[in-house]
């Protein structure tokens, strides 16, 4: 309390970026068990009616059947769905309602320390889906390759990739209607079109580029290639490469829109 | 101007603000104000809402810059130092901004972590605070169901958690009930007789003499006085002050009728203010002039006089 | 039963308070940012469904030939389906998360029964004006099956009333449901029950693909019946089946709707 004691900056014992995810993962403790149970219970109840259902009257997909088809798409917009999902309301949240974010700016959490917590904690959400997912898919007996074991990799950067700047979205709006709009306009297309249910060769030649804007597809991509162990429509650097520019990018924007929010 | 109370010359300022100015467009939230705060003092911004106090908080709080003048926290530059100002501070918010999903301790627990405390030292500064502003009772508890001045006081705690240098807060017990207004007082100057700095803005009038030991009238973003309560209520104020109501008339008409008893007269929408040095001298005098207000009531001259004189305006309504 | 019930309570019911309440709605969907935008693009989320699964996946699987020996192309066979699905998540979105929200934060029940506006029609008000909005998608959603020409005109007629039934049920068991809700963690539930109604209804795949097992267990479940319904009639179709599809409907929409009123008095009358 006196000026003359140690200040406890100069004590510090952990990172506050590290602070940041720790307190996610506080928040998430009482939320874990019904998260897991509807990220284990969702992806098998729809490989179960799409995949067999389904699949028993669409027969073999490139040469495999429909369902090891479809179970690398749905794994990769697992991750997208809720890397965007968790980060609508999750964020806006916490600067609206629960101004979690305003507590924070009076410690010395810097700006980047916030959105570096949250990525962190969302990688680790999307990589616990994944990894339980993959687990599944393998009772399914829908790998058909040791590769399969680096899909929760590629989740993770598809996760980031979409985290990143859906998470500057939620910082930058003040209502929670546009949420509804980047569903239905962004993330609900992005699931139906960008490979998941059928290839994008089927789709007209000029909606085609729209899907390859999608960072879902070149997520789908890499993950079918994984499982099925055959080669992803691009060079796998290409896909990769475009997964990290949009987590940069959109962590560079998070930034941003997170200065920008508190310094109002 | 009264010199300061409890500021010592030879301590360094803990703030130090020249020519302070904060601007959002074309809007002038504070216009040039000069404060010093020194250690161990209670230091109050008392004005109504818009006279530029929380925007002045937030540029001391090291969240907002200033748009021109000097500011030194701590001896450091708030712009470039930020974080390592923020490590020494202690700010209780306007708004309160608890975690709502996490139990009173774990608000204090993760608080404590943005400071880079360890677990266990969080664990022990979080006891400790909930024993002190009498929460420990309530430690597992979800903090949705508090009552308002639990939750100010978890606020309170929770801003006291990195043991800081200077404790920043905002209108401290705005919405709180009487009863809760006085415990979390009664904490605020607990916690100054620990040698705790406090700065504090607020509306009300009592507050401020409760507890602070120095305090500056804002007005429109300037510092209108500047001065302990007590100098504040002797130079802009007479010792004691007789409301008067009148039942059949405008307080104004009868405002006229009164000139020239006691130092000065002020006409309020719903009653007469009469500044005198003697209260009973000055209604004797009233009754004497033959007017027979319906109420009248003497009481001591307050830091809403103050305001009234300094501004031509009441505080709060 | 139910209909006595329900007669002993309707005298009371007056049309012009439920207009009232409903008429809150309007005028809270007004002040809202963005308002025609959200709404217009409401009935896009099932239009893109069809465009995927229905022509996207249809293109994979050619034509189904059903179990009366009838063939027909994927997406007509899908779309009757999707149309009962959208029926249902449109009303769905009004009488849960709303309503939850107005009941528990917002107060707004709360201020609407300090007058003399009591709790069914409180009830009436709000599952009445979730089937007004829910209907709109619907029928964009049939008119854009008409130019497709994934069912005729005619049927498509037939079929929008059938909708709107699907609406009342299951908006009116959606309402009930949300007065029982502890907290949002609940609605997490509920979004697992929809999506598992929505995967198992026969939606995707005739219910005779699936084991026996699993086929007489989704012949009990609510959407069943609502794709059944909506289906017989789109392909033009209908059977004495649909009378059993309507009176389970109806049912759901009775109950769900006097036990959903009974919890709001509970709740905020006590």
């Amino acid at each position: 309390m006196a000026a003359t004691q140690t200040p406890a900056a100069e004590r510090r014992q952990v990172h506050p970026t590290l602070a940041v995810l720790e307190r996610q993962l506080h928040l998430y403790r009482r939320l874990w068990q019904a998260s897991v149970f509807s990220s284990f219970v969702m992806p098998v109840l729809f490989l179960l009616s799409f995949g067999i259902g389904v699949g028993g009257y669409v027969g073999e997909l490139g040469g495999v059947d429909y369902l090891a088809w479809i179970v690398p798409g749905v794994l990769a917009s697992v991750a997208f769905q809720m890397s965007v999902g968790e980060s609508t309301y999750g964020v806006l949240g916490d600067f609206k309602w629960i101004r979690g974010y305003q507590a924070m700016q009076a410690t010395p959490v810097r700006v980047r320390d916030m959105v570096g917590g949250w990525l962190a904690y969302m990688l680790l959400r999307v990589l616990i889906a994944s990894v339980v997912f993959l687990g599944v898919a393998a009772l399914f007996g829908a790998l058909h390759s040791p590769w399969a074991l680096a899909t929760p990799l590629v989740c993770g950067l598809l996760g980031l990739a979409v985290c990143a700047p859906t998470t500057a979205f939620a910082a930058t709006i003040d209502h929670d209607s546009y949420f509804a709009l980047l569903f239905r306009f962004v993330v609900v297309p992005s699931t139906l079109f960008a490979g998941v249910f059928f290839p994008v060769e089927q789709l007209p030649d000029v909606v085609r580029p729209l899907a390859y804007l999608s960072p879902l597809w070149h997520g789908v991509e890499l993950c079918r290639a994984a499982t099925l162990g055959t080669a992803p429509g691009w060079p796998a650097l290409a896909h990769l490469g475009y997964l990290v520019l949009w987590a940069l990018l959109g962590s560079a924007w998070a930034v941003a829109a997170f200065g920008r929010r508190l310094r109002k | 101007m009264p010199t300061p109370l409890s500021a010592s010359p030879a301590a360094e300022p803990l703030i130090r603000a020249r020519g302070l100015v904060k601007r959002f467009g074309d809007f002038t939230a504070v216009d040039g104000i000069d404060v010093e705060v020194a250690p161990g003092e209670a230091f109050g911004f008392l004005g109504p809402n818009g006279a530029g106090k929380s925007s002045t908080m937030r540029m001391i709080g090291c969240v907002s810059s200033p748009t021109a003048g000097e500011l030194s926290i701590l001896g450091m530059d708030p712009v470039r130092d930020g974080a390592r100002i923020r490590a020494r501070l202690g700010v209780c918010p306007q708004q309160d901004n608890l975690d709502v999903d996490l139990t009173v301790r774990e608000n204090l627990t993760t608080y404590a972590r943005y400071f880079g405390l360890s677990r266990r030292e969080a664990r022990r500064r979080a006891d400790e605070l909930l024993e002190f502003v009498q929460l420990a009772d309530r430690a597992d508890s979800k903090v949705e169901p508090l009552s308002g001045g639990m939750k100010r006081r978890l606020t309170i705690a929770r801003a006291m958690v990195n043991e800081p240098d200077l404790v920043l807060l905002d209108e401290p017990t705005t919405g709180l009930d009487p009863q809760a207004r006085h415990l979390l007082w009664e904490r605020l100057f607990r916690l100054k007789q620990r040698g705790a700095t406090l700065v504090l803005t607020t509306h009300y009038m009592d507050e401020a003499e409760q507890l602070c030991d120095r305090l500056v009238v804002m007005d429109g973003g300037r510092i209108a006085a500047e001065g302990s309560p007590r100098s504040l209520i002797e130079t802009y104020s007479s010792p004691e002050v007789v409301e008067a109501r009148f039942g059949d008339a405008e307080p104004a008409e009868y405002a006229e009728k009164l000139a020239g008893i006691g130092d000065r007269v002020e006409a309020l929408p719903d009653r007469v203010l009469v500044y005198a040095a003697d209260g009973d001298a000055a209604v004797a005098a009233i009754h004497a002039r033959g007017l027979a207000p319906s109420t009248t009531l003497v009481r001591r001259s307050s830091l809403e006089d103050v305001f009234l004189h300094l501004t031509g305006r009441t505080l709060v309504d | 039963m139910l209909t006595t019930l329900l007669a002993a309570r309707l005298p009371a019911v007056s049309g012009a308070r439920v207009g009232a309440v409903m008429g809150r709605n309007v005028a809270s969907l007004r002040s809202g940012p963005s308002y025609w935008i959200v709404l217009v693009s409401g009935f896009f989320e099932p239009l893109l469904y069809l465009l995927s699964i229905g022509v996207g996946v249809g293109a994979l699987i050619g034509e189904l030939r059903l179990e009366d020996g009838r063939v027909l192309s994927y997406a007509v066979f899908v779309a009757p389906a999707m149309l009962a699905v959208s029926a249902m998540t449109g009303v769905l979105a009004e009488t849960t998360f709303n309503f939850f929200f107005k009941m528990k934060y917002s107060k707004t029940f709360e201020a609407i029964l300090a007058t003399p506006v009591g709790p069914l029609e409180v009830a009436l008000g709000e599952l009445s004006w979730a089937v007004v909005r829910g209907s709109f998608y619907t029928a964009v959603f049939i008119g854009v099956m008409v130019a497709m020409d994934l069912v005729s005109l005619g049927w498509a007629l037939a079929a929008f009333p059938a909708t709107v039934l699907v609406g009342f049920a299951f908006g009116a068991v959606g309402m009930a449901l949300s007065t029982l809700m502890r907290g949002w963690q609940d609605f997490d539930l509920l979004n697992t029950g929809q999506f598992a109604l929505f995967l198992f209804s026969g939606t995707f795949a005739p219910v005779q693909a699936y084991p026996l097992g699993v086929e007489i267990l989704i012949q009990l479940t609510p959407l069943y019946h609502a794709v059944e319904l909506v289906r017989g009639l789109a392909l033009g179709s209908p059977g004495p089946g649909l009378l059993l599809n309507t009176a389970y409907l109806v049912a759901m929409a009775l109950a769900g709707l006097l036990f959903a009123a009974r919890r709001v008095e509970r709740l905020l009358c006590a």
